[in-house]
């Protein structure tokens, strides 16, 4: 399982004797406690699904979410600690700001990413600060196609077609293996993202989770929004039914 | 090449002498002219014209002077141009923010109208003007709304707005035809037939403008269109 890296793992300045940073990799554990965030990139867009687990029947529906804007047209699912993504979110906000500032456009998604995953990196140097608990996906209709990009903890980060943080990640990345989403446009692939996110929920674990859904393409016009209510509802109603589906199957089999 | 700006002026402003107060921004150099508004029931129009002004000469034929901020609320601008260009940006970015925050509360029209009161008179009051008359309009709590502020700081609300040569030449015609239950159709008739007379009119005027409408449905704006305008009348002066 984990190694304990005693003493060289109190500061993220620190390296063990096999080159390993603890403090990072403890970091990217934090985000293995949090609900499961899938984005799919798609033919003419890219879709984000988020599992909000609800650890309380008081709260609000809506309260804590996890899926944001960075300016107009990119959108970011977190997982992991979501004050430190707020951080996240913050910053992204203000490097858009400068660059539209600037250079009078939009910013280009590569771009953004590699100046926000230097800030996360940064974090990562020095022991009077920790590095972010957080694990950040991002994805927008650019010019040349759509485009979907993943920052973790210790500031890398990878393009992706389709990518997974939190609690489920390794039975969400097998479930959108099974998927040829790269041809789906961002329609059909929001309900199918829903699916994902509703097949790899663990009832008996975590009881409620809000399903949270945004989407950025051609069809939104480049812009990013959250999912509109009836497009929302068909979609949690096909995950919904393809649970169902699924069970009742097994029942038949056995 | 020779510069009008001499090394001496250069060294003597850096040593922090200043020859009285600071001059460039108070004279507009390339303007727009008059912004025409008026409200319908159901929602406002607006008109500006596509000229950009360098003094007497017709410089840029084909600026926009109307603004789409969000579904709500739009503004139209008088006046120097770069001016408009910075509110331009500060603006965009506050609609920006708007969106980013995700409560679906965007930047309505009063808002907005009192914001930009509040600025321009502070920039006024420390002797650095914004040189532009901003007319603000759009829908507020289901209802059209239409506010003015000019480089002073002078605001106010009516339902029918027009800035420069307009308030002279225009806003007596629409406050003839005016109604409390205009319809858009007219107000649009209203706001072309008053473009038309101000091509005819003001000699800082050009025949191609936008036509901007906001109301429940949206905000969007129509352009260039251009003024069918009759000379016919010219034969007959001496």
């Amino acid at each position: 399982m984990s190694s304990i890296g005693t003493g060289y793992d109190l500061s993220a300045s620190q390296f063990s004797p096999d080159g390993r940073v603890f403090q990072v990799e403890y970091a990217q554990k934090a985000i293995e406690n949090s609900g499961t965030a899938i984005g799919l990139r798609g033919k003419n867009g890219v879709v984000f699904a988020m599992e909000k687990l609800v650890t309380s029947k008081l709260y609000e529906p809506g309260a804590n979410r996890r899926l944001f804007g960075i300016d107009r047209h990119i959108g970011m699912a977190v997982g992991g600690l979501l004050a430190d993504a707020r951080q996240i979110v913050e910053t992204s906000r203000k490097e858009s700001s400068n660059y539209r500032a600037e250079y009078g456009g939009d910013v280009p998604l590569r771009y953004l990413t590699d100046r926000v995953a230097g800030y996360i990196h940064a974090y990562t140097l020095y022991s009077a600060v920790r590095p972010f608990g957080c694990a950040v996906i991002l994805g927008s209709q650019e010019p040349t196609g759509p485009s979907m990009y993943m920052i973790d903890p210790s500031g890398v980060y990878y393009g992706y077609k389709g990518c997974a943080i939190g609690k489920a990640k390794q039975a969400a990345k097998t479930e959108m293996e099974k998927l040829e989403f790269s041809n789906m446009n961002i329609r059909e692939l929001v309900k199918e993202a829903a699916k994902i996110i509703y097949m790899v929920h663990d009832e008996v674990k975590d009881k409620a989770f809000e399903l949270e859904l945004s989407w950025v393409g051609e069809d939104t016009n480049g812009l990013h929004q959250r999912v509109p209510d009836d497009i929302f509802a068909e979609a949690e109603t096909f995950a919904k039914n393809s649970l169902k589906e699924d069970s009742d199957s097994e029942i038949d089999e056995s | 090449m020779s510069s009008n700006l001499s090394f001496d002026s250069f060294s003597t402003a850096i040593a922090g002498s200043h020859a009285g107060p600071k001059k460039l921004t108070q004279t507009p150099v390339t303007t727009g002219t008059s912004v025409l508004a008026v409200k319908f029931n159901g929602g406002v129009a607006f008109g500006a014209d596509t000229l950009g002004s360098y003094g007497s000469l017709a410089r840029f034929r084909n600026c926009e002077r109307l603004l789409k901020i969000n579904e709500s609320t739009m503004i139209g601008c008088m006046g120097d141009y770069a001016d408009f260009q910075h509110l331009k940006d500060i603006i965009e970015q506050m609609a920006i923010d708007d969106l980013c925050k995700d409560d679906n509360i965007t930047l309505s029209p009063r808002s907005l109208h009192s914001w930009l009161t509040r600025v321009l008179y502070n920039k006024r009051s420390k002797m650095d003007p914004l040189w532009t008359t901003v007319v603000v309009g759009g829908i507020e709590k289901g209802e059209g709304f239409l506010g003015f502020v000019d480089k002073l700081g002078t605001a106010y609300k009516d339902p029918i707005i027009a800035t420069g040569y307009g308030s002279m030449i225009a806003t007596p015609l629409m406050r003839n035809a005016w109604r409390p239950d205009l319809t858009q159709a007219e107000a649009v008739k209203m706001v072309e037939d008053s473009m038309r007379v101000m091509f005819y009119r003001d000699a800082r005027a050009f025949h191609k403008y936008h036509l901007g409408i906001v109301t429940a449905d949206g905000c969007q704006i129509q352009g260039p269109l251009e003024v069918q305008p009759d000379w016919s009348i010219a034969s007959l002066i001496r």
